[in-house]
């Protein structure tokens, strides 16, 4: 049983990660444009040299 | 102060002191903030196409397309005007059109939107994590392995909880305060109880926490309060976007000078230019000028008015053939459009003693846990004179009776069928508009605006001699009055060519005259060509000395109208027709769509009488208006319909919007909303079902975590489930 030492911390780290990744998301406007965001990812604008 | 007065070290102190103003004044203007709606963009070519050409312009910082709400920002430098932008975008071929900036600011963040998904990603972490940890308890975790995992689970759930569960104890406890019940009293109960009793349990080491109660709980309910959230937001937001469409601007003359001016910045005494077409933004007299103008949206009346120099105008009249001057009497707030607001304030304390059906569950329940649970624990402690069975037994019982299902029960079914309806056009302003849409058995409509597009159409086309309606098509075609328009299109569309008529000349506020083979002619008004008035709407036209000719316009019918009270009618419902029109008009168009009841001449005060009488009847009226006269029977109304053509403050005042051309989804709107409601009713008895069974085992003291934790997710899936059956 002393694995659980491990794990249960592990489990809790990876699953903070997630939560701190997604108030990230939240924080940055990233939902608020969805289909938008869908879209601009197929142009072909920025490819060859990065938006200004 | 004191950098100011330092003696610049520069040699030449105007080198210095110019880039210096030049800061100054561009710090004064701020940048310009312009947004577009760009209702036909779809694709991701239209995306970068708009914002490669926007960005190009020289005077443009920064510019953004929203494709999920069809709109660019556009940052610019101050000169950058809205117009210019609009004809840039015009020009690569899409259709756009300027949004006012300061009334969609408030949608710009979602505050408390986002504050809830923070709150509820919180919860939705920490519920996973314990119950996992529950999970392996369930399993046959013992002695210290079990007490290690249940002071994990504390170790999560408290900060977790006092995160997320912030909404419900403000809640609550505001209801508290004013000494009432909502359903926020029992669930803050259940969750404090519930973790109150698990730490107690943890510390002497017992068997049973409810620690993933607690969180899954929290959560449940966070996710009913983010959908209801959502929902409302966007029919804010596209209620908003209707408003931001109409910017308020005005042209003020000041000493000759004309310029273009908000409507806000408008004072008392100031003279306004109003073009032909164009609405009056204030009240006020016309100083020069002559013209006609459209009351319609004031009054139902279709008939324009004649409108002269010295004459009181109201705001939100529309002025159609010459230019006016006016002069304010009285700006803002105290026009008449606003004045009107008093009579909406008034009426609308009547809708607020609608309960909703979830208040109505609420009233009945909160009271009905509480005495459950204070009797479990009474019974209990003078059964074993154990404070810690009574106790647990007693969080258990508020626990599996908490309302997780019934806080999903409402949203899920809103959230669904105000999808569906505004996928079809209809925008739900009112978070209990359906559940009374659902109960409306009396439709009263209003007429003009309503029913008719409040366009002329030409009705006697065929009775008039050719060479009367060629000369009038000559006469008519320069014109940009609706009446002329409405004759130039029927004549043209019947093939008819304009006679040759000379000196064509318009008169503002009379009609058009010119020569015809040595003849005056004149087409107008019936005082000004000589003709006795007709009581519907018409205009007449007079060729050299002989009897004047009468053109007769009825209202073109909206599309839809008549599927929409063909739908009604058929659905059992009482139709009224009820309007500010003339007798003839009304009663013309009640005929033509078999409305039976019918009001003509009606004030705006009488509407709202006369609602509130049906009212009385016990009648469940459904109001559909767009005037400022609709506005007070708008608000008096059980529930009420405006389409997006109409007023602001009579959209304001209902509690759905019609966003397309289209009036036939009102009557599929009404079904929608009777199944929506039924989902609900449905929901709620799954909700009592689950508890029916589960509240014996939990008061004879048998309930484990694992049995509610089961009982809770599945009654909440249930429901969620049910409320997407809704077609």
């Amino acid at each position: 049983m002393n694995i659980l030492t491990y794990l249960i911390p592990i489990s809790l780290i990876l699953g903070g990660v997630g939560l701190v990744a997604f108030v990230y998301t939240v924080r940055s406007n990233q939902y608020d444009d969805p289909e938008g965001d869908a879209r601009r990812i197929l142009s072909d604008d920025w490819d060859d040299h990065p938006k200004p | 102060m004191t950098a100011t007065m330092r003696p610049t070290p520069s040699a030449c102190p105007a080198c210095s002191a110019a880039p210096a103003a030049e800061t100054l004044a561009a710090r004064d203007l701020p940048n310009a903030q312009i947004a577009l709606s760009l209702p036909t963009i779809h694709c991701s070519a239209c995306i970068s196409k708009i914002e490669r050409a926007l960005n190009d312009h020289p005077h443009v910082n920064s510019a953004r397309v929203n494709l999920t709400l069809k709109r660019a920002s556009i940052d610019a430098e101050p000169e950058v005007t809205a117009e210019e932008m609009r004809t840039l975008v015009e020009g690569l071929g899409y259709e756009a059109h300027e949004l006012d900036a300061g009334t969609l600011n408030a949608t710009a963040t979602d505050r408390a939107g986002r504050d809830l998904l923070m709150r509820l990603a919180v919860a939705g972490f920490a519920s996973m994590n314990v119950m996992l940890l529950s999970v392996s308890v369930w399993s046959g975790a013992e002695a210290a392995t079990r007490d290690m995992f249940h002071w994990i689970s504390a170790a999560i759930t408290l900060p977790a909880i006092a995160f997320s569960g912030v909404p419900f104890f403000r809640n609550a406890w505001a209801a508290l305060r004013n000494g009432r019940l909502n359903m926020d009293v029992p669930i803050v109960l259940a969750i404090v109880l519930a973790i109150a009793t698990s730490l107690w349990e943890t510390m002497l080491s017992g068997e049973h926490a409810y620690f993933d109660a607690a969180l899954a709980l929290t959560f449940f309910l966070l996710a009913g309060r983010y959908l209801d959230h959502r929902t409302r937001a966007i029919a804010r937001s596209a209620a908003e976007e209707l408003t931001a469409l109409e910017v308020p601007r005005a042209t003020r003359v000041r000493d000759g000078v004309e310029e273009v001016v908000n409507v806000a910045e408008l004072a008392v005494g100031d003279l306004i230019l109003v073009r032909p077409g164009g609405r009056m933004p204030v009240d006020g007299e016309i100083v020069s000028g002559t013209s006609e103008i459209d009351r319609s949206l004031l009054t139902g009346e279709t008939l324009p008015v004649f409108a002269g120099e010295g004459q009181a105008v109201s705001a939100g009249e529309v002025n159609l053939t010459g230019p006016l001057t006016i002069r304010a009497s009285a700006v803002g707030a105290e026009t008449s459009l606003h004045r009107m607001a008093d009579l909406v304030a008034i009426a609308e304390s009547g809708r607020s003693r609608y309960t909703s059906l979830a208040d109505k569950a609420a009233k009945l329940y909160a009271p009905g846990v509480h005495i459950l649970s204070g009797l479990s624990f009474l019974g209990w402690y003078l059964y074993t004179w154990d404070m810690r069975t009574a106790l647990n037994i007693a969080a258990a019982v508020l626990i599996i009776t908490c309302p997780c299902a019934l806080g999903l029960a409402v949203p899920a079914v809103t959230t669904a069928a105000s999808g569906r309806l505004f996928r079809r056009g209809m925008l739900i302003k009112h978070e209990t508009a359906l559940e009374r849409l659902a109960q409306v058995d009396t439709v009263v409509f209003d007429k003009t605006g309503t029913l008719t597009t409040g366009t002329p159409h030409l009705t006697n086309l065929n009775a008039l001699p050719r060479a009367a309606v060629e000369t009038a098509l000559a006469l008519a075609q320069g014109s940009s009055h609706p009446l002329a328009q409405a004759i130039t299109k029927a004549a043209r569309d019947a093939g008819f060519a304009a006679a040759e008529v000379r000196e064509v000349t318009e008169v503002p506020g009379y009609g058009t005259k010119g020569l015809f083979a040595g003849e005056e002619v004149r087409l107008g008004r019936a005082s000004w060509t000589g003709a006795e008035g007709l009581s519907q709407t018409a205009t007449y036209l007079k060729i050299g000395a002989a009897a004047p000719l009468a053109l007769t316009f009825t209202d073109a019918l909206r599309p839809g109208a008549e599927e929409a009270v063909q739908a009604l009618v058929n659905g059992g419902k009482r139709v009224i027709l009820m309007s500010g029109d003339t007798t003839p008009a009304v009663e013309a168009l009640a005929q033509r769509l078999g409305i039976p009841q019918w009001v003509a001449e009606a004030l705006p005060a009488d509407k709202a009488a006369r609602v509130e009488a049906l009212r009385n009847e016990g009648a469940h009226v459904l109001m559909v208006g767009d005037g400022l006269n609709d506005t007070a029977a708008l608000a008096a109304a059980h529930v009420s319909i405006s389409p997006a053509t109409a007023l602001d403050a009579a959209r304001v005042a209902s509690d759905i919007v019609l966003l397309g051309n289209d009036l036939s989804p009102i009557g599929a709107a009404c079904e929608t909303a009777k199944s929506a409601t039924r989902r609900i009713r449905e929901n709620f008895r799954i909700a009592t079902v689950y508890n029916i069974i589960a509240v014996p085992l939990a008061v004879a003291g048998l309930a484990t975590p694992l049995i509610a934790a089961l009982a809770m997710s599945l009654s909440s899936i249930t429901v969620s489930l049910n409320a997407l059956r809704l077609r």
